[in-house]
């Protein structure tokens, strides 16, 4: 840590004592390489100089002969960002600036979907962004199509297309109308990216009871409970039963096992016997024996 | 310099002279607390004889309490204990006596009644309950005819139950930032309703869980002036149902003390949901609500597990409306008594007398907990 402290302030002191010199930079980087690829460069001159590379998250010191040409390897510089050359000899001060650039083809999508979980027949209620990352996590800057495609389960495909502007683009969907596990996937110049976006049934719709007598008691069942595009409402999902009479009243919250909530209650004649669940009423009974 | 020795040795002899009378001619009180030890008031009047039962209560000196029972050769001295802490564990089991009070019913020669309220320290606040006791005289001594409540013993068999029970694998640390993380429950404030009281703002709620999936929900709220600077924030703390299955309601109630409803702007509501581990079991019955007017104002009823296992710990709470089903009060009582299967146990939730007027109609709702895992 030390000594790259002591060659950043060293490269930083060289250039600035030498800043007339930079304005006669000779211009033999060239202005912009693409991020991991390899390149070469001529720097003008004789004899030994040190070649220092200062760039975003990166620093490279190289020994280099002035004259001859000098090789980097592709994966040398992959950070994308501007960078500082300076060749430091007995002879020579000079600086050049270039810019590593990200690759312009992604090579991994980072997607975010939300959420991961909502009601069915949502519109708009299902949104996607895409990032797009080079094979050196630099953000792909080139205006890069983006297909997102929804795959219900019933195999219904809702597909979009977004262009992605600055490493990004986003999208809207609506969620459909069968619940399940949707499939939602992201592509962009060949590499895809999937997520499950789970649909899940809306407010039970219809909600519907009997009672019939069971031993001394009162025993209430619903009717299969859907939603109101016929999903099954999920077990364990609460259903309230409100017996009401004369005097007082009872009242059981019942998960939804298997489909339907049923409860055996205490039996009083001339009853009035309700059913909700959350913020929906289901009929009423009276119930005279 | 040489009148220290002097007051060390008069210090020594004072300590020494008082442990010496605290020990030889101890305060009755100190002496039940102590344990063990006999009680000077000779129970010579029926309230004097419950006074000694609830001392003794108090110490938990159960062999004594029990000796002392006009009507002990109808219970063994285990269902008088059982009687007083639970068969099975609950909040009473470790609960001690804080306090007692006995009010005199009625009395002749030989016979009176009298009515002891007992205060139960739990570790969710005192919970008081009533025995109207029996007192006869046998000589010259009374003592008490301890109106044992046994616990109903359910007959063994086996309920069939159909288990339902949500488990939560939330995102790993070695996935991808933008890897999808579990849904938080979506939870809904469906009411809200400050309120002016004595002793502060009130604020009066329902909480809905709308998701398919069982919230652990809380509430906070924050007093806004009318610049809309905080004025204070206050969250639900236990005035709620903190396990929400899907399409729950729960009400709230968050206490501002000391606010006034005259400074108050807008108030912000914040609702928290988390998902939980959580099973759709036990089912409760809340059964006989009924809304007893003042004086006294109360809402009574029991509470009946319908399901097979026990409920150590059951926390009520009523939401009290208005002709309009405006929300205008919430309250609620723990339970602390263990629920067996399909037993009613009793419940009371006091109603202020100044609000018992306008409540119209209520819901109440359950939250249970049974040892050894989340009911």
């Amino acid at each position: 840590m030390k000594r790259w402290s002591s060659l950043l302030c060293a490269v930083l002191f060289f250039a600035s004592w030498h800043g007339v010199d930079a304005q006669e930079s000779t211009g033999e980087f060239p202005k912009s390489i693409e991020a991991g690829h390899g390149f070469s460069v001529r720097l003008g001159g004789s004899g030994p100089a040190t070649l220092y590379i200062l760039g975003t998250g990166q620093v490279l010191k190289r020994e280099v002969q002035l004259g001859d040409t000098t090789y980097f390897a592709p994966g040398s510089l992959y950070n994308a960002g501007h960078y500082l050359a300076v060749v430091v000899g007995a002879s020579t001060n000079t600086t050049n600036e270039f810019d590593i650039e990200p690759s312009s083809s992604p090579a991994e999508l980072s997607f975010l979907a939300r959420p991961s979980r909502l009601p069915v027949g949502l519109h708009d209620g299902i949104t996607g962004a895409v990032y797009l990352f080079d094979r050196y996590q630099n953000l792909v800057t080139a205006q890069t199509a983006v297909q997102f495609a929804l795959t219900g389960p019933s195999g219904s495909v809702q597909t979009h297309q977004a262009m992605a502007r600055d490493g990004a683009a986003s999208i809207a969907m609506d969620s459909s109308a069968q619940q399940g596990a949707d499939k939602f996937m992201a592509q962009a110049d060949g590499v895809s990216s999937l997520r499950v976006i789970r649909q899940v049934p809306g407010e039970p719709c219809g909600l519907k009871m009997s009672a019939s007598p069971s031993g001394g008691k009162l025993h209430l069942v619903t009717e299969p409970v859907r939603d109101c595009n016929g999903n099954a409402v999920p077990d364990g999902t609460i259903v309230t039963f409100t017996e009401s009479f004369h005097d007082g009243e009872s009242t059981v919250d019942v998960p939804l096992k298997r489909g339907v909530a049923e409860v055996q209650i205490p039996s009083h004649p001339g009853a009035t016997i309700s059913v909700a669940s959350g913020v929906v009423l289901g009929n009423q009974i009276r119930w005279e024996r | 310099m040489t009148k220290g020795p002097i007051l060390a040795a008069f210090l020594f002899l004072a300590t020494a002279a008082l442990i010496v009378s605290g020990t030889v001619w101890p305060v009755p009180s100190a002496a039940a607390y102590a344990g063990g030890v006999s009680f000077s008031s000779s129970p010579s009047s029926p309230e004097a004889a419950a006074n000694n039962l609830g001392v003794q209560i108090r110490a938990r000196a159960w062999d004594k309490a029990y000796e002392s029972l006009a009507n002990k050769a109808q219970f063994s001295e285990q269902e008088f204990i059982h009687d007083l802490t639970g068969n099975y564990p609950s909040l009473r089991t470790d609960a001690t006596l804080d306090k007692f009070e006995v009010f005199p019913l009625r009395a002749d020669r030989n016979e009176a009644e009298v009515r002891m309220k007992l205060y139960w320290s739990t570790v969710v606040g005192i919970s008081a309950s009533t025995r109207d006791v029996r007192m006869v005289k046998d000589g010259d001594r009374w003592e008490a005819e301890w109106p044992i409540e046994k616990e109903p013993s359910v007959p063994p068999q086996v309920i069939p139950v159909n288990y339902l029970r949500w488990d939560v694998i939330y995102r790993g640390p070695g996935d991808d930032w933008g890897a999808q993380d579990v849904e938080a429950p979506h939870v809904r404030i469906i009411d809200m309703h400050p309120v002016e009281r004595a002793d502060g703002v009130v604020i009066l709620g329902e909480l809905l869980n709308e998701d398919v999936v069982p919230a652990y929900v809380s509430v906070t709220a924050t007093l806004l002036s009318k610049s809309q600077s905080p004025i204070a924030t206050e969250g639900s703390f236990d005035k709620i149902s903190h396990l929400l299955l899907p399409k729950q309601v729960t009400p709230f109630f968050i206490l501002f003390p000391d606010a006034s409803l005259a400074e108050v702007g807008s108030v912000r509501m914040t609702p928290f949901s988390t998902l939980v581990a959580a099973s759709a079991d036990p089912v409760i019955e809340v059964d006989g609500e009924k809304l007893n007017p003042a004086p006294n104002a109360s809402l009574t009823g029991q509470l009946i597990n319908q399901s097979g296992r026990v409920v150590n710990v059951a926390h009520v709470l009523g939401t009290f409306y208005d002709k309009s089903g405006q929300v205008v009060w919430v309250a609620d009582q723990y339970v602390d008594r263990a629920l067996l299967p399909q037993s009613p146990v009793p419940f009371n939730i006091h109603i202020p007398e100044d609000l018992a007027k306008t409540v119209s109609s209520q819901r109440t709702v359950v939250a249970s907990y049974s040892v050894g895992g989340t009911a």
